[in-house]
């Protein structure tokens, strides 16, 4: 249990880091903006209780915020990624349920589960994100084009960051 | 009443989830509205200090590029200095000036966070009102027009950048002085922007200099901003939207000046008070 915490907050930290020191400065045009640092709402174990989800999320979305002076706006995105999650898990559900002691990851459940759990989610996020952003519906086709985009990488950089985490895993 | 309260606990997640994103919608609208100092920004000191320490590596990489600058504002300013003016004429009064007085003052100052990918981007300084920073300062380096100082802490200041699309810098052209608001729109990349109400009689030409007009109460006049890139005049519309290609480099911003407006206070307080009376009056 303490392990699971401590492993969490170690994740907490290193995403937020990654993300706000090496992405935020890999600037590819106005296109191409992957928010990686949602892979730690993604990972949460099966067990979180549904209210602390939400807590976590407007936690790390403030977080987030403070470093891109985008108050309340990955918050804003966080919190609704959050609030989906328990549906989008019920929807992918295994006929047996999920078992004990399993996490949402590659290596438990599979590539394919976790595209589509990950992709939906991921989408949301950057969705609520964009347009929260511009505060218009004026630009809506950019937006979506932007949305798009971005979650595509973001999804392209969860996948190869969770392969290199779990071949880690397998050696320990 | 027990039965609201019961179902109020069985769809606790729901209600949960409304009252924090409201409280999210409201930290981004008042944001949006206000431009007061907020807490959580990277103006505050704990993510500046990460953000600086970062930048401190970054700029490294940069000493090369921000020295050749610096060694040519140097020779720049050399050029102006009063011994490079050699005597042309003997027929030279002096007079003691006081037709002149500083309007305008300077302060340096590091840009310790940028983006230029974002649809509203923002930089951070590291001056703060320690150092006479206040909102709404006008920013600035030597190739052109950055942005407008938002908000301030002791230490730090966060600038809405030029790449912003809350931004209007009244601009003019600089060959025959006609004016327009200059805005960051939707298909501006980081080095383009869009003036617009620019009317039809004026000649343009791509390549033509953009700079800032003298109705703007934060930028000094004549501040370079760009380039006309190319124009057109949309059907129906009796002016131009031109495209101009940005003069500042935002990917490489190291070192800015802030402007101070002395004389702000006094045209603003004299405005106002005429714009009241006008409103009495009718």
């Amino acid at each position: 249990m303490i392990n699971t915490i401590l492993r969490n907050i170690i994740r907490f930290i290193v995403l937020v880091l990654v993300q706000v020191l090496v992405i935020k400065n890999i600037e590819l045009g106005i296109f191409i903006n992957p928010f990686i640092y949602v892979l730690f709402i993604l990972l949460l174990p099966f067990e979180t209780p549904k209210w602390m989800l939400l807590l976590i999320g407007l936690f790390l979305g403030l977080t987030i915020d403070m470093f891109y002076d985008t108050i309340g706006m990955h918050a804003t995105a966080c919190v609704f990624m959050s609030f989906l999650r328990p549906s989008v898990l019920n929807w992918f559900s295994p006929r047996e349920g999920y078992e004990y002691g399993m996490h949402p990851t590659i290596q438990y459940l599979g590539i394919p589960w976790f595209l589509s759990y990950s992709a939906i989610l991921v989408f949301s996020h950057h969705l609520i994100l964009f347009f929260v952003e511009i505060f218009r519906f004026s630009e809506t086709p950019s937006t979506l084009l932007r949305v798009l985009i971005s979650s595509l990488f973001t999804l392209l950089l969860i996948v190869v960051s969770q392969f290199l985490f779990n071949r880690k895993k397998e050696e320990e | 009443m027990r039965n609201l309260f019961l179902f109020i606990w069985r769809n606790y997640f729901i209600f949960l989830f409304f009252i924090l994103e409201s409280l999210c919608i409201y930290l981004v609208v008042q944001n949006n509205y206000y431009q007061h100092a907020s807490f959580l920004n990277s103006s505050n000191q704990f993510a500046a200090s990460i953000l600086e320490t970062s930048a401190n590596i970054k700029e490294y990489f940069y000493l090369k590029d921000v020295n050749e600058k610096l060694a040519k504002e140097n020779a720049e300013l050399r050029g102006k200095l009063f011994v490079s003016f050699a005597l042309t004429t003997n027929n030279i009064r002096t007079i003691n000036d006081t037709t002149y007085h500083q309007k305008y003052t300077f302060t340096s100052a590091k840009v310790v966070n940028n983006s230029t990918n974002r649809r509203n981007n923002y930089l951070t300084l590291d001056k703060g009102w320690k150092h006479g920073i206040k909102n709404n300062m006008a920013v600035f380096t030597s190739s052109g027009v950055v942005g407008q100082v938002k908000d301030v802490s002791e230490n730090f200041c966060t600038v809405m950048s030029l790449l912003n699309s809350k931004t209007t810098i009244s601009s003019k052209i600089k060959k025959d002085g006609s004016y327009g608001p200059l805005s960051w729109d939707e298909g501006d990349n980081f080095n383009t922007a869009t003036l617009h109400d620019i009317p039809t009689h004026v000649r343009l030409a791509a390549g033509d200099t953009i700079v800032t007009s003298a109705y703007s109460l934060t930028f000094p006049e004549n501040i370079m901003i760009g380039t006309v890139e190319n124009f057109e005049r949309k059907s129906g519309q009796y002016f131009y939207t031109v495209k101009v290609k940005l003069s500042t480099d935002f990917k490489k911003l190291s070192h800015v000046f802030v402007v101070n407006n002395m004389m702000k206070d006094e045209q603003e307080e004299l405005e106002k008070k005429s714009e009241s009376d006008t409103k009495n009056n009718q």
